[in-house]
């Protein structure tokens, strides 16, 4: 990117950080509210034990987390996405889907413009449909969850990159052939990777697609 | 005052939360779409994009919906709702929560009351546990992203490829997770035939968006909503798969 849009940039890294920090000033505020209205303290043994069980692994895959979505999701991407959640799983496919329609590099100027505008309207959206989803909880409970449409929801993922890996491995063939491979090997093989670990895998297999590229484009298999 | 897990100043409080993201959404929303503008780019192309966005993401967001239904029967509404719009999901808040309990004593799924304590301990571990990415992207986000554009600089090529590479791993992550209960087909236990059968049916249906474009150019708005399509016929294909094999 030219220096004209660096001050763009620069002015939404600015903006991100003052959005963010505000986010988690309230999060933390929200059990500290808890505490005074309701007079009480956390039980300090359980919290303890729950964070010493849960913190460690999550502060962990957080971290590798922000360190292969942001070059994906962009600047304005990276601050919405980091806040309201379900990177993998939307946010990033929204965004990927919309780089794709509109034909730009997540790199370019287009594409960080295009990336957020994707990712904004597509956490408005999550925001509205659970707001509504809270208010009519009542009469949704019984129809959403019912046991007849409980298998298309447990199959979104599947049914998400179908269509993103058609679209993505036709265009990249050459170097998609050895990740998928490795994590269909991995995944079939080793009976602890699942739904709950496949966050653990993605940048496993960003960090080989990117071995695995750097090698053929050195040896110009990939001009 | 007295608590119960779904009091009404608890919607208060997670409410105004609730907003404070969407304005977030909203204010940088207004800025890319502003700056859009601003270099040149279509309006129309950025209405197209924004249209695709909402219809991409109404299937994922039901989902959501779903999961704040699943954690209310322990914790309430109120949180559920908290949880799932801010960071969190179902599989995360779920060991959170029953992380949180089982640290008290109670054992999650069958907790029918909280008191006020033990409310605010699960929240407690939920906060303190999801709150890294919020602070890390400020801290770091800047320095990251400068890096990406210094390669693509250094070489444009290679900067190209690093982008492709990045997403392609991501997915293959996923394309794995697909087939992760396949093995258990050799040992006639074939539901881990479903996920690959309705990642099957999306691939298609999305194979077919593509040829038709390809073979009928004018039919260009089929690939705008092409992703979201296979997406929903791969959900649709779920229930008699299931019924089948499940």
């Amino acid at each position: 990117m030219h220096s004209k849009d660096n001050s763009y940039i620069h002015s939404v890294h600015v903006a991100g950080r003052i959005w963010n920090i505000s986010v988690m000033l309230l999060l933390l505020a929200f059990p500290i509210l808890l505490c005074v209205i309701f007079e009480t303290l956390p039980d300090f043994a359980g919290l303890g034990k729950g964070l010493l069980a849960t913190a460690p692994m999550y502060w962990a895959v957080s971290v590798i987390e922000v360190f292969t979505y942001v070059p994906m999701l962009g600047a304005g991407g990276s601050y919405v996405s980091f806040v309201a959640g379900t990177i993998s799983n939307l946010k990033l496919p929204v965004a990927l889907n919309a780089l794709e329609q509109a034909g730009v590099s997540s790199s370019s100027e287009e594409g960080e413009v295009v990336s957020t505008i994707s990712i904004c309207v597509s956490s408005i959206v999550t925001t509205i449909i659970i707001i509504l989803g809270v208010i009519l909880i009542a009469p949704l409970s019984g129809v959403l969850d019912s046991p007849v449409l409980e298998p298309a929801f447990a199959q979104i993922l599947p049914a998400l990159f179908g269509g993103l890996g058609v679209v993505f491995i036709s265009k990249n063939w050459k170097i998609a052939v050895a990740p998928c491979i490795l994590m269909l090997i991995l995944f079939i093989a080793v009976p602890a990777l699942n739904a709950g670990t496949v966050g653990i895998m993605v940048p496993v297999g960003v960090l080989f697609t990117l071995g695995m590229t750097r090698l053929m484009y050195k040896k110009h298999m990939l001009d | 005052m007295q608590f119960n897990e779904n009091a009404p100043i608890l919607f208060v409080m997670v409410g105004i939360i609730v907003a404070a993201v969407l304005a977030q959404s909203v204010f940088f929303l207004i800025k890319a779409w502003r700056h859009g503008k601003k270099i040149g780019m279509d309006p129309k192309k950025l209405r197209r994009i924004a249209r695709t966005a909402v219809v991409f993401t109404i299937a994922p967001a039901i989902a959501i919906v779903i999961s704040v239904i699943t954690l209310a029967k322990d914790l309430g509404v109120a949180l559920p709702w908290l949880r799932l719009s801010v960071v969190g999901s179902l599989s995360y808040e779920t060991i959170a929560a029953s992380n949180a309990e089982s640290g008290m004593g109670l054992v999650f799924g069958t907790v029918s009351s909280l008191t006020a304590k033990q409310y605010v301990t699960i929240t407690l571990v939920m906060t303190i546990s999801i709150l890294v990415g919020i602070w890390l992207v400020p801290l770091v986000g800047e320095k990251v992203q400068k890096g990406m554009i210094n390669i693509g600089n250094r070489d444009a090529k290679w900067g190209e490829l690093l982008s492709s590479s990045m997403f392609i791993g991501m997915i293959s992550a996923f394309i794995g997770y697909v087939f992760c209960d396949f093995a258990g087909v050799f040992g006639g236990d074939t539901t881990g035939l479903i996920p690959v059968l309705v990642f099957a049916v999306s691939a298609a249906v999305m194979g077919l968006a593509g040829f038709l474009v390809m073979k009928k150019p004018e039919w260009h708005w089929v690939s705008d909503y092409a992703i979201p399509l296979s997406m929903i016929a791969g959900m649709a294909s779920a229930i008699p798969f299931t019924a089948w094999l499940g």
